[in-house]
């Protein structure tokens, strides 16, 4: 079967910090060189923001160097932070411990992500981009020569059985002198460029964390625009690394957060769970009594680090954002980073796009500017602190401690990390973990909070979540880990099922919030998140 | 012969609606919105007339902010020729709408106009009819099936216990129902061909016409939360419960 194909100079798979960046910076080279340059980006969420979840606090360094009068345009940056604070969580109790230094947001703001991505994506139409929101990337195309050739959109209104439906309309292909690849954490698309390219080779696996948030309205006593409030401890033991967030925004609103690492090894650990036994803290319960939930979403983020940035570039395309992953743990930030790095490849594709007598398929010259710039050495000075957490909370603490105020990031060594989905052991060999039935006030199911991060995915159509064999979920996964995907994905997809016959695994791929996590954290990597049909996923409003 | 319809850009049905903490309206900042899902089926009945030649020109027509663009771009992605937009910052209700369209009809002459039955944010269901009878125009409304043959348009409307079926001469009002169509998916193609099809943009004043809203709110709530529900042993239990509870025999 043809399908259409249409020609652009650079396309970009993905409307979040790092792709727009890139989209912007682009556009401004070329009006500043009166050259003409076609960009387009193509967006799998329903409109531009739709999936963007962070909690967020930016730095403003990098929107700093794309626009530099950003205020003046009215870029959605309308909290600054006022106070940090750092608390230590005990079942009852909270110690105020001292700010770790990359935790003090002096300068920084609390914004709402998906507003200021919204805002990039005017500023990027503004200057002739053309973003396609509602198209998933679905495939990476090659030329003959095995150099990428651009990208095709998923195809619409197939149904369950992955026949054609009386709607259907196939995907067209995007082809693209340089295809930008800003997916976000684990990106489905990335997942094969790094087989394709070994990409990965001689680097540490990447480790991630899930993010879970909702968005409340408190009440007016409680609210204090501006504060930042972080916690270690409790409810998690102190072999998990995780913690809470806690952000005052505008109009009444507090953003809450709790992350985990997924490299988490007890099966029975629940992160939504978790998390929602967290605000229940006399401490965190306080801000939310008689206030109401708006929102709620999830999304897997990268913890790797400098030791797990992959190589960045290949025959006719780069990786840039959190799909590379350019995090920064510490401090637990990483939009910044992710806009530097779609700056840096705008500047280095100009150049490589321009260039006279370019032959080359590969734009080498952005990693190597991302090497000069302070991306890189902001990932560098940080980068042992994420895995020194392997001993435990207090040894995590003590060790980043020498390493930030003593070595000050320059040990002359570094500390690797391991694959996240090797992590988990036996459900035999770990404690069960009980936890509190949800109060429908404070604490809630899973399936009310899907409710509210407004997911949707068209009815008919192929599950996006693939499972390489079937029958791994029951013999495998129940049999040895009591099935943990029914408990680390955050939205209920994954459900055991007891059939006459025996145990079932059901997937409601529809509450999907496209977060990851299983495609991360399934121990046998039986799990392949594919993109679903355009325009489908959560439909996030302010998160 | 010429089809016009009216769109309006609605809170996306995905999206979970929030009353204001003041209870002046309900929540529209950084909302997702989209258009009216029985505007979009409107659409794509007309869009299908002109693809079987029994229509020459789509024109959609949207009144309210300027992101209306934005639902009159999903329209001509969908097929509709042209765009305009009539735009006003004020709370339109559905007679000012109606009187804007009636304005627009006046201006384009067109043979038949398509609108959905209701929006699904204020559920009026008034629009259409009020254009019917101001413009002195027979109507039809919550169409399932639309029938063009010469002069005259037939319509099958599903009503309580079966099918009506009424034969009206043009120029007509049609409102849509669900079941009329599945409009198509815009492709990327027909996205990017939208963007440069012709769209005007007039303001009420120019039409003439008087958008004060005649109807004021006074507050918008939110349902009562449901209570949970009890399992009943028998049927004895679940009379007296019916009886006694909740007295509804």
């Amino acid at each position: 079967m043809t399908r259409e194909a249409m020609e652009y100079d650079v396309v970009i798979v993905g409307a979040g910090p790092s792709g727009l960046s890139a989209a912007i910076r682009l556009k401004q080279l070329a009006d500043k060189a009166g050259a003409e340059l076609s960009v387009c980006v193509v967006e799998k969420g329903s409109e531009v923001g739709a999936h963007i979840l962070s909690g967020a606090v930016i730095e403003p360094r990098s929107l700093e160097e794309l626009f530099p009068d950003w205020k003046e345009r009215g870029a959605p940056l309308n909290t600054p932070v006022k106070e940090d604070r750092f608390l230590f969580l005990t079942t009852d109790k909270a110690y105020k411990l001292p700010t770790p230094p990359q935790m003090h947001n002096e300068g920084n703001y609390i914004v709402s992500l998906g507003n200021v991505v919204r805002w990039l994506g005017e500023q990027a139409e503004a200057l002739g981009v053309e973003i396609y929101p509602g198209f998933a990337a679905s495939e990476v195309l090659y030329h003959e020569d095995g150099s990428v050739k651009g990208i095709a959109t998923g195809d619409m209104g197939v149904e369950k059985n992955g026949e054609p439906g009386p709607n259907y309309q196939p995907g067209i292909e995007l082809h693209a002198r340089q295809t930008v690849f800003s997916e976000g954490c684990r990106g489905s698309l990335t997942k094969g460029l790094f087989n394709k390219f070994n990409l990965r080779e001689g680097v540490d696996p990447q480790t991630y964390g899930i993010g879970i948030k909702e968005l409340w309205e408190v009440r007016p006593e409680v609210h204090q625009q501006g504060l930042t409030m972080h916690t270690v401890g409790w409810p998690v033991s102190s072999d998990v690394y995780g913690g809470s967030f806690l952000y005052h925004l505008e109009n009444n609103q507090v953003a809450v957060g709790f992350v985990v690492g997924l490299d988490y090894s007890n099966p029975h650990l629940s992160p939504y769970e978790e998390f929602q036994r967290f605000k229940t803290h006399p401490e965190i319960r306080k801000f939310f009594e008689g206030g109401r939930r708006i929102s709620y979403g999830a999304r897997a983020l990268n913890e790797g680090g400098y030791q797990s940035v992959p190589k960045l570039s290949f025959p006719g395309g780069l990786l840039i954002g959190d799909t590379a992953g350019f995090l920064n743990v510490p401090k637990v930030k990483g939009t910044h980073m992710a806009m530097k790095s779609g700056i840096e490849a705008a500047e280095a594709l100009f150049a490589h796009l321009t260039a006279e007598g370019q032959t080359g398929h590969e734009c080498l010259g952005y990693p190597e500017r991302l090497k000069q710039s302070w991306l890189w050495d902001e990932l560098h000075q940080v980068r042992n602190i994420r895995p020194s957490f392997r001993w435990g909370l207090w040894g995590g603490i003590a060790y980043s401690a020498i390493d930030t105020y003593l070595l000050k990031g320059k040990a002359p060594w570094t500390l690797r990390h391991h694959a996240d989905h090797t992590q988990l052991k036996k459900a035999s060999e770990c404690t069960p973990i009980v936890y509190p039935k949800p109060d429908g006030k404070i604490s809630f199911d899973r399936l009310s909070s899907v409710f509210i991060s407004a997911t949707n995915h068209a009815e008919e159509q192929p599950c996006h979540l693939r499972l390489k064999d079937a029958s791994v979920p029951i013999s495998t996964n129940l049999a040895l880990y009591n099935a943990p995907e029914t408990r680390y994905c955050p939205a209920g997809v994954y459900e055991i099922v007891e059939d006459p016959s025996g145990p079932r695994m059901q997937i409601n791929a529809q509450n999907c919030l496209h977060c990851k996590t299983c495609d991360i954290k399934d121990p046998t990597q039986n799990i392949d998140w594919a993109v679903p049909e355009g325009g489908g996923g959560p439909n996030y409003p302010n998160m | 012969m010429k089809i016009l319809v009216p769109v309006k850009r609605v809170i996306d049905y995905n999206v979970k609606v929030r009353v204001k903490a003041d209870q002046s309206g309900v929540e529209l900042a950084n909302v997702k919105m989209a258009m009216n899902p029985f505007d979009e089926i409107a659409v794509e009945e007309a869009v299908r007339l002109k693809e079987a030649g029994k229509a020459t020109e789509v024109v959609a027509i949207s009144a309210g902010v300027a992101q209306c663009q934005e639902t009159l771009r999903t329209a001509m992605a969908i097929g509709a020729d042209r765009g305009i937009l009539v735009e006003s910052d004020a709370d339109l209700q559905p007679l000012a709408v109606a009187k804007l369209l009636k304005a627009i009809v006046n201006k384009e002459q067109p043979q038949l106009v398509i609108l959905g039955k209701q929006a699904i944010d204020d559920d009026s269901n008034q629009t259409g009819q009020m254009l019917a009878a101001l413009l002195g125009w027979p109507q039809a409304t919550f169409a399932s099936k639309v029938e063009l043959a010469g002069e005259r348009v037939q319509v099958t409307r599903e009503i309580d216990g079966g099918l009506e079926t009424l034969s009206l001469p043009l120029p007509a009002v049609v409102t849509t129902d669900l079941r009329l169509n599945e409009p198509r998916y815009a492709t990327l193609p027909n996205i990017m061909k939208a963007k440069k099809k012709p769209l005007d943009t007039v303001k009420p004043a120019d039409l003439g016409v008087d958008v004060a809203p005649r109807l004021t709110t006074l507050k918008v709530v939110e349902p009562a939360a449901r209570g949970a529900g009890v399992k009943v042993a028998d049927v004895a239990q679940l009379i007296e419960k019916l009886k006694n509870e909740a007295k509804v025999i």
